[in-house]
């Protein structure tokens, strides 16, 4: 039995997913293929933005492509550690800003 | 930084190269071969469409060592083409209806008959390409060539992996960053890379590390925007190029245990495409010592032209070089890959 839950050579079985459901697999992968397209973001924005999100949900897979993609697409290196710290302000941020709920709880307990 | 070859290193040997990409281990054994994919879209034998671009390596000195150079140039290697051989090719250049030549090496403008040459062709009415490293621009020995490129309208094809310092520095050394920006804004000055001039500044861009360059006209953008920003650099074309598995590159490569990864990659986007618009159905590539080739990469590793054509530039003969078969290895695929790569970038 494999100790690990993640290895990187899973990644490029990312397609057999369809394997079990090809259906939903497909429909999924062609939805996915497209999301990536150029559109009203280039390619390299896109890949961005993928990294950033790849490192809230911490998903080694995603920051393993999405490092690679970012690359590819022309991203500095600047560009891709400010797009992690934009990640890390919204995580941050979102546990900070429950704090008002606390802090209107404490006043709502308090004399 | 030594080259290979001042190294005796294993890589300096181009059979050792291609033993490696071949065979070097089960994984690297079981990739499919460039030539069986030539023959699944009915390409193989590789035939040229007929030459169009000459390019000639004027020799493997250069004032740089670059991490990731297919020549192994240096300031230590020696190999320089003798102005006998450039004659040679000014005879083949006056009898055919070739239009355009392409310098390269190593650093072309170290080799002492540059000049002389770049002169005799813009008496012959063809178009030059220079392959400049930039840095070589900014020394007192080179330091009017922006002049001399202007005065005979030679377009400038200059190496700029990336926009940023530290990604370019890794890759060519501390400093070149700076110099090569010392070298654009000079250019810049004497017309070159603006619009209506038509003195012509291509940079290329090729991946510093194992992965693939992404969208041609997309990095082009971003480079504009961000030389322009950064230091007011205008350019007016930029060319993609995708590292091929060899010399240097190909021992980071296997330095950074990327091998395997990087073929496989390599291998996965081949792109039928590509394949049937690489370069060298359109080139011919005349080594320092006037042996013939398909292209500079074969060139490094000493895959000399099909014996059924001619093999040295004094017998050109445009004829037998149209009608030859070009040889292939596992590298090609370098050429392949996404929208494919050549030394004029993307070729899809």
């Amino acid at each position: 039995m494999d100790d690990s839950y993640y290895k990187s050579k899973d990644l490029k079985k990312f397609g057999d997913i369809t394997e079990f459901q090809e259906k939903l697999g497909n429909k999924f992968f062609e939805y996915y293929e497209e999301v990536f397209e150029e559109g009203a973001l280039t390619k390299r924005e896109k890949a961005l933005i993928a990294l950033a999100v790849a490192h809230t949900v911490q998903c080694p897979y995603c920051i393993d492509a999405y490092t690679t993609e970012s690359l590819e697409n022309g991203a500095s290196e600047e560009q891709m550690m400010e797009a992690v710290h934009v990640s890390a302000a919204i995580r941050g941020g979102s546990s900070l800003v429950h704090g008002v709920q606390m802090m209107n709880k404490v006043k709502g307990l308090s004399m | 930084m030594k080259s290979l070859q001042a190294e005796a290193h294993s890589l300096s040997d181009p059979v050792t190269q291609l033993e490696i990409i071949n065979s070097h281990n089960e994984k690297i054994r079981s990739l499919s071969k460039f030539e069986d994919k030539l023959k699944e879209i009915d390409l193989f034998p590789l035939k040229p469409t007929g030459v169009e671009i000459f390019q000639m390596n004027v020799g493997y000195m250069c004032n740089m060592t670059c991490k990731h150079c297919h020549v192994d140039a240096g300031p230590d290697r020696t190999e320089i083409m003798a102005k006998e051989t450039f004659q040679y090719c000014l005879d083949a250049l006056k009898n055919t209806d070739i239009n355009t030549v392409d310098l390269t090496g190593g650093a072309p403008e170290m080799n002492p008959h540059f000049r002389w040459f770049v002169g005799e062709v813009s008496k012959l009415g063809k178009h030059m390409i220079v392959r400049s490293n930039l840095t070589i621009l900014t020394t007192n020995k080179f330091s009017d060539l922006p002049e001399f490129f202007k005065e005979h309208g030679v377009e400038v094809t200059c190496s700029l992996p990336f926009y940023s310092k530290s990604r370019t520095d890794r890759q060519r050394g501390k400093g070149t960053y700076d110099k090569s920006i010392t070298a654009l804004k000079r250019l810049n000055e004497l017309g070159y890379g603006k619009e209506d001039t038509g003195l012509l500044l291509n940079l290329v861009y090729n991946p510093v590390g194992a992965f693939l360059p992404g969208d041609q006209e997309e990095i082009k953008q971003e480079f504009k925007k961000e030389l322009s920003r950064t230091h007011g650099i205008e350019f007016n074309d930029l060319y993609t190029i995708t590292n091929l598995p060899i010399s240097r590159f190909l021992n980071f490569l296997l330095m950074s245990g990327n091998l395997e990864e990087y073929m496989e990659k390599l291998i996965e986007a081949f792109n039928p495409a590509a394949a049937t618009g690489v370069m060298c159905r359109n080139t011919i590539s005349v080594g320092w010592d006037g042996r013939l080739f398909d292209c500079d990469f074969n060139q490094m590793l000493e895959m000399e032209i099909h014996e059924d054509s001619v093999q040295h530039i004094r017998e050109f003969d445009l004829e037998s070089l149209n009608n030859r078969q070009i040889l292939v290895n596992q590298h090609c695929f370098g050429c392949t890959a996404g929208a494919g790569s050549s030394c004029g970038g993307a070729t899809t």
